[in-house]
């Protein structure tokens, strides 16, 4: 069984695989949490999971090569690999790299899709496109994230450079908890947008694992 | 600057000035900028020479350091920022001045998009490079960009987007473009950070330009190329 490492080890390192049962998840740093949970709640002991550093959300562009030398790196060791990534913005370069090298990843454009239901996600997305999403994860590590990615922390008078055309600050919370909460209100305050929690527990991440674990 | 001796700006000659003008638009400096354009038109500099040899020289250094990996997004806007400071000076007198101009471009962020920061830079890069731009902005639907082209008969098209979900738009305006008989009048340049060469080619752009000085550079190339065959039809 994978233990948690802290927020900034998943981050910036990720978290290495345990070796350990047929099927391999390969995520986001971001997700590790969420999905080691679900994982535990249904007694998946025949998954494992490895997840790539977090921080590559800020860098699409490396997104597809991380996911194709780990693929490879764990081919031999497990009869099933599952890529739990959204396209995240690799521009179809990611499922295309599936595809060719015969894996399955989660449906739809990103993390905050899949939490939501990406279905209603996308029909919704006509009418929010100016929402700013955060999830359980990002709220925890706004700052490694958004705030000094951005340099906001040097130079915060470029905040409405990034940010004017956004109305609202939505929480995409996976859990019930209040310091979260209200952590993600300052977030909102600090980027100068409005605030609106959506509770989305686990969405699509909990309803895909299921069918992978069943497969 | 490193040093810590204070530079007047006024007492260095012309080619120091242009040389400090690039390092202060490398570090953002947009009062600086402002000062050393106006101390160049003093010294009877034209105004698209200033442009040229100073503020896109220097922008142009500030777009390889991203490429590189050597200057990151603040970095860039703040330089961004410098360069408006000045182009905000040149700007009437380029006018005035009667500066060439290489061509005209209509560029927008496409339906569905709110994210311009890529598209600002190459909207005032083009300008520095003599287009003339008209930026439609953000959240732009297919008649917005028709109705453009229509009314500003520009010579490149371009299409902007950030996010995955909002890219497939841009094949939208395209295929609208064909199914009038426009698309081959004119270039048709897209970018943004989820799209490739491949994604341009697919939904039938002219050229993805991965980032503003591509999109200059592009943009120079295809309006030669349409200028050519007008002149070879002609």
């Amino acid at each position: 069984m994978s233990t948690l490492p802290s927020d900034s080890t998943l981050t910036d390192t990720g978290l290495a695989a345990s070796g350990q049962g047929r099927i391999l998840l390969i995520a986001c740093g971001a997700l590790a949490r969420e999905i080691l949970t679900v994982k535990q709640a249904n007694g998946w002991d025949h998954m494992d999971l490895t997840c790539l550093p977090a921080i590559l959300h800020n860098h699409p562009e490396k997104i597809t090569d991380a996911v194709r030398a780990t693929v490879a790196k764990h081919r031999a060791g497990y009869a099933t690999i599952f890529v739990v990534y959204g396209d995240c913005g690799t521009g179809g370069q990611l499922q295309s790299a599936c595809d060719e090298m015969g894996v399955e990843m989660m449906p739809g454009p990103h993390c905050y899709a899949f939490f939501e239901g990406t279905a209603g996600f996308i029909d919704r997305a006509e009418t929010e496109f100016s929402a700013f999403y955060l999830t359980d994860f990002l709220v925890r590590q706004f700052d490694a994230f958004v705030w000094r990615p951005l340099g906001l922390d040097r130079h915060p008078d470029l905040r409405d450079m990034y940010f004017a055309h956004y109305t609202k600050l939505v929480y995409q919370a996976q859990t019930d908890d209040p310091a979260l909460t209200d952590l993600a209100k300052t977030c909102a305050q600090r980027l100068g947008l409005a605030f609106e929690r959506r509770f989305t527990g686990y969405g699509d991440l909990g309803t895909t694992l299921e069918k992978v674990a069943k497969a | 600057m490193s040093d810590d001796e204070e530079i007047i700006l006024a007492d260095l000659p012309d080619d120091e000035l242009v040389l400090q003008m690039m390092d202060d638009l490398y570090d953002g400096l947009k009062e600086e900028i402002e000062e050393s354009v106006q101390i160049l038109l003093s010294r009877g500099w034209t105004p698209y020479d200033i442009l040229t040899k100073a503020l896109v020289a220097g922008m142009t250094i500030v777009g390889h350091d991203f490429r590189d990996g050597i200057l990151f997004v603040p970095e860039v806007l703040l330089a961004a920022n410098a360069m408006k400071g000045g182009m905000f000076i040149l700007k009437p007198l380029l006018i005035e001045t009667g500066a060439p101009r290489m061509g005209k471009m209509v560029i927008g962020t496409v339906k569905g998009d709110i994210h311009d920061i890529g598209k600002n830079l190459v909207g005032m890069m083009m300008e520095g490079a003599g287009f003339e731009v008209l930026d439609l902005g953000i959240n732009n639907s297919v008649e917005k960009y028709l109705a453009a082209l229509e009314s500003e008969k520009p010579d490149i098209l371009g299409m902007s987007a950030l996010l995955t979900t909002t890219m497939p738009y841009m094949k939208v305006v395209i295929d609208t473009m064909i199914a009038n008989g426009i698309r081959d009048d004119y270039i048709v340049l897209v970018g943004g950070a989820p799209l490739n060469e491949e994604f341009g080619k697919a939904i039938g752009a002219d050229a993805y330009c991965r980032d503003a000085a591509v999109a200059v550079e592009t943009a120079k190339s295809f309006v030669a190329r349409k200028h050519n065959q007008m002149a070879a039809n002609g």
